[in-house]
């Protein structure tokens, strides 16, 4: 809808500004979703996607916010269920822009099972996990992709829980896009965002974020600036580490490189291929039928089949 | 073309008023499409009628055992039927299983007809019937005709070429063209259906057709059967008829409504029993648009549905029992962000797994308040297969007016039976305004409210309309995030306002007094429409006066409810349930209800309701 209502002098005119909305954010100072934050309102001017063919949507946690600071459409949904109420949202009208913001508890968790049927069935649908290892919200419960061993008010022992691998998780899925980035590289993240946007289907974005009051510095070794550049393994098709976004058993064994970011990880575009995305795939369905049975007739519903006829 | 059976009268007519019959035999025997094309030759012949069938629990239980008895029962008369009957005047059975899974549902006296062919020591062994019930004495005052099914129909499509296999398989033609013969069906009927299904295949067409009439001349020609029985057609109204079960009609209801609406239908639903039969039926008519997801699992398809209504899309979602308990948290999120949606509930029966073939009505009050917090819905509910129409109409109407979920609670006894149907005009039907909002210039309020309290939906790829809801509590008019006190009381007595004025938008309750000075008031709810009419009829008959009143909107109720249960001295609430809309009525008027009450799965009969009605006017 965007193309085709665009007028392209007004698309150019688009600023951070037509991006963010009135209300100020929340998070708690240094929390590194502002700077997720900012990256996206940042780049999608340059997108030339209007605001009103996005939709922001989102589930519970710190994450589920950020769908209030966008001055586009937004839903902020109920515990894990963004992915369905997207998948409603982008099968409904497949021109709008939708994007899901989740966080780890939310998407791996009580939304386990959405996020994958999403990804399997290849919804067109951006989404940026924000990855902090634990519960904010909730104020310091482990969740699924924290180490084992974590202490926390839930686990004062120790977590015992095997943690999740996010991008190996989403590979296994049947993901057509599949990332990691971080969020204080602004420009690791905004180039990420922006193949993620440019994929026609089901995105999926795994941001190292950090929650500098109930997990701090979880993402130093790849984070910080020293350390990252001997422990971040950048992803760039092509490039040595010779790179093929396209075969997804290198992209799994990159993902398995490491068993978390305690240890050099790969971030970057991790696999990339193209399928039919599920809202087209249905939209068309609608078209060959209309082309097969012709367009629905309510008389001709009713009457078909056995009737009789009295008087 | 296949011979047909000569169809004179030779033998003498006997007149009846109704009939009851019910076909039962083997999963495998084809006793529902026996008893569907049954239907469909009695309802083009004019008699009114409701059908029942009723399914093994089991997919696929052992053959011959009683587990896996099917059957399908028919109630037709030359006036109106209300109910598929209390007790069956004929009893087909295929085996001795489905003798033994429905001998107590014969009336006594009833006419029983067996394949004596199956009654062999094995299967008997298998029914669990340690003799011959046939010869034993059960069957002691019934009316018992052996027909060797199998082997006629074996015999009559010997010559055609099909498998031994094949040809017994056929023998429900057989018992279709003997009971077509006994109640004097049109014939053509039958034969241009099977032509229809078994065109391309001629063999298996003939040996069909072969068994059909090898059975409506068994019926002719044999000594055994000494009489026809007509059925005269029942007075109705003129106009176009169909048959149609109440998943049919639900399901062209809410096509309806979106044709009346200009809305696009969005259905997103998990297999369920007896739900899916919906999703079924609204995938097969894709070129009205109609998008339908079979979702991962419950909450998701509830979550699918919301958001396609939030991007201007007629969403629905149904399900049953199990499935609205795990959508109930997403229908709390469809009450605060306000947005129009259907969610259906096919009740079944019990608490968890329970019964999920058979039928209950015990979902009421988990409609009312299964919820956390304050969270009102309307609920409407039809009573008859054919009303599930009209009613998906209505439910579009209010949940797109008032911009609000409403929970549609049918029952599987509405949506697996039947009624003949008189089709409406599809003009005239009633449109439906969504009355998108539209920029105004202005700064737009997504919770600014018009006269019926109804919010503006505001789509998205609409420039302008930039907005944003959730879970969490809105602001009243600027829908920002409020936790402020008096905000909070103020939102919840607005939510509860504006679904209690829905009150204003329907009709008042009808109270059905012929006499005027009733003493006695039966009000229902749903499914038991037939059953309780069926009931009352028979209690004035006897000269007693009683009054009825069905109510469709469980919430609000009609404003004239309150009126009309303490006018009357008693009111009597038959319900499939332990007294959910007696509690409702009982507390919200102060009215001295009592409860009719049955929780066996199966449906009240009319016999036990007319003994309950006559004990309260007279105990
Ligand atoms: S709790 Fe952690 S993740 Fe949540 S806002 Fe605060 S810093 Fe950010």
């Amino acid at each position: 809808m965007a193309e085709e209502n665009g007028d392209v002098s007004g698309v150019a005119t688009l600023t951070k500004k037509d991006f963010t909305s009135d209300q100020e954010p929340r998070w708690c100072p240094g929390c590194g979703d502002y700077a997720i934050l900012a990256a996206v309102q940042g780049f999608m001017p340059e997108l030339g996607i209007e605001p009103h063919n996005t939709v922001f949507i989102s589930g519970i946690g710190c994450s589920g916010r950020f769908t209030y600071y966008m001055d586009t459409y937004g839903f902020h949904g109920i515990h894990g269920r963004a992915p369905a109420i997207a998948t409603g949202v982008a099968t409904a009208n497949p021109d709008l822009h939708v994007w899901v913001v989740t966080g780890d508890g939310d998407a791996l968790s009580i939304g386990g099972n959405h996020l994958i049927h999403a990804l399997r069935r290849n919804v067109n649908i951006k989404i940026l996990m924000f990855n902090n290892q634990i519960y904010g919200l909730t104020k310091g419960q482990y969740s699924p992709t924290s180490e084992e061993g974590k202490v926390t008010k839930s686990t004062p022992f120790g977590s015992v829980d095997h943690p999740f691998n996010p991008v190996a998780l989403a590979l296994g899925a049947e993901a057509t896009f599949v990332a990691r980035t971080v969020d204080n590289d602004r420009k690791h993240l905004t180039d990420v965002l922006r193949q993620a946007t440019e994929h026609p289907g089901s995105a999926f974005v795994e941001i190292y974020q950090n929650c500098n009051v109930f997990n701090d510095g979880a993402f130093d070794l790849i984070r910080d600036k020293q350390q990252g550049l001997h422990n971040q393994i950048r992803l760039v098709d092509g490039e040595p580490i010779v790179f093929d976004e396209g075969t997804r058993c290198l992209a799994f064994a990159l993902a398995h490189l490491s068993h978390g970011p305690t240890e050099p990880t790969c971030i970057g575009v991790f696999h990339e291929e193209d399928r039919s995305t599920y809202g087209e795939a249905v939209r068309s369905q609608l078209e060959r039928a209309v082309e097969r049975l012709g367009p629905g007739d309510l008389k001709t519903l009713l009457h078909g089949g056995d009737t009789w006829t009295v008087g | 073309m296949a011979s047909r059976p000569t169809g004179s009268m030779s033998k003498t007519v006997e007149e009846r008023d109704h009939v009851v019959i019910r076909f039962a035999g083997d999963s495998g025997d084809g006793m529902q499409l026996t008893g569907d094309r049954f239907t469909n030759a009695t309802a083009i012949l004019g008699n009114d009628l409701a059908t029942l069938p009723d399914f093994p629990a089991e997919i696929r239980a052992p053959a011959g055992t009683v587990h896996g008895v099917s059957a399908f029962q028919i109630q037709f008369a030359n006036n109106d039927v209300t109910t598929p009957g209390d007790h069956a005047d004929v009893l087909v059975a295929m085996n001795p299983a489905a003798l033994r899974a429905d001998l107590d549902k014969v009336a006594r006296g009833g006419t029983i007809i067996i394949n004596e062919d199956s009654f062999t020591q094995r299967n008997l062994e298998k029914a669990g019937y340690a003799s011959d019930p046939a010869t034993d004495g059960t069957l002691d005052g019934y009316q018992i005709y052996p027909v060797p099914m199998t082997s006629i129909t074996v015999r009559a499509v010997e010559s055609l070429g099909v498998g031994k296999k094949e040809a017994e398989r056929s023998k429900n033609m057989f018992a279709l063209g003997l009971v077509s013969w006994m109640y004097g069906r049109p014939v053509d009927v039958t034969l241009r259906w099977l032509e229809k299904k078994f065109g391309g295949k001629p063999e298996i067409y003939e040996a069909n057709v072969a068994s059909f009439n090898a059975g409506y001349n068994f019926g002719e020609t044999t000594e055994l059967f000494a009489h026809q029985i007509h059925v005269a057609a029942a007075p109705v109204t003129e106009g176009i008829y169909r048959n149609v079960a109440g998943s049919q009609a639900l399901a062209w209801g809410l096509i309806a409504a979106s044709v009346r609406s200009g809305v696009p239908l969005f259905y997103a639903s998990y297999p369920i029993t007896p739900a899916s039969d919906l999703l079924h039926e609204l995938s097969k008519h894709k070129n009205f648009g109609v998008v339908t997801i079979q979702a991962e699992d419950e909450i998701a398809a509830a979550n699918m549905a919301l958001g396609a209504a939030f991007t201007g899309h007629l969403g629905v979602t149904g399900t049953s029992g199990p499935g609205i308990d795990l959508k109930a948290e997403t229908i709390g999120l469809a009450v605060i962000t306000e947005l129009p949606m259907i969610l259906v509930d096919v009740m079944r029966a019990g608490p968890s797994t329970g019964m999920p073939t058979k039928n209950e009505q015990g979902d009421l009050l988990h409609a009312m308040f299964g919820r956390h917090g304050e969270s009102p819905i309307p609920i409407v509910a039809p009573s008859s297969p054919a009303d599930c129409f009209s009613v998906a109409l209505e439910a579009a109407r209010v949940a797109i007016r008032y911009r609000t979920p409403v929970i549609l609670l049918s029952d599987s006894f509405l949506q697996n039976s039947s009624e003949p149907w008189l089709l409406p005009d599809v003009d005239a039907l009633p449109t439906i305004d969504p009355r998108f909002a539209t920029p105004n210039g202005s700064d737009f309020l997504p919770y600014a409210r018009d006269e019926r309290l109804a919010r503006p939906w505001a789509i998205p790829g609409t420039p302008g309309l930039e907005h944003r809801i959730g879970g969490l509590e809105r602001e009243d008019r600027t829908g920002d995030i409020s936790y402020e006190a008096e905000n909070h009381e103020r939102m919840t007595q607005i939510r509860r306002e504006k679904v209690d004025g829905i009150a204003a938008d329907i009709p008042p309750l009808e109270v059905d007094d012929p006499t005027g000075d009733a003493e006695l008031l039966v009000l229902g709810w749903g499914s038991t429409a037939g059953t309780i009419r069926a009931a009352v009829q028979r209690v004035r008959g006897a000269g007693e006066r009683v009054a009825t009143a069905h109510l469709r909107w469980l919430n609000p109720m009609p404003t004239n409810t309150g009126e009309v249960v303490t006018k009357y001295r008693r009111v009597l609430i038959p319900e499939l349930n332990s007294g959910q809309l007696t509690m409702l009525i009982r507390a919200r008027f102060l009215a001295d209800a009592k409860t009719f009450s049955k929780v066996q799965g199966l449906p009240i009969w009319a016999d036990e309701l007319e003994d309950a009605i006559v004990r309260m006017l007279h105990g």
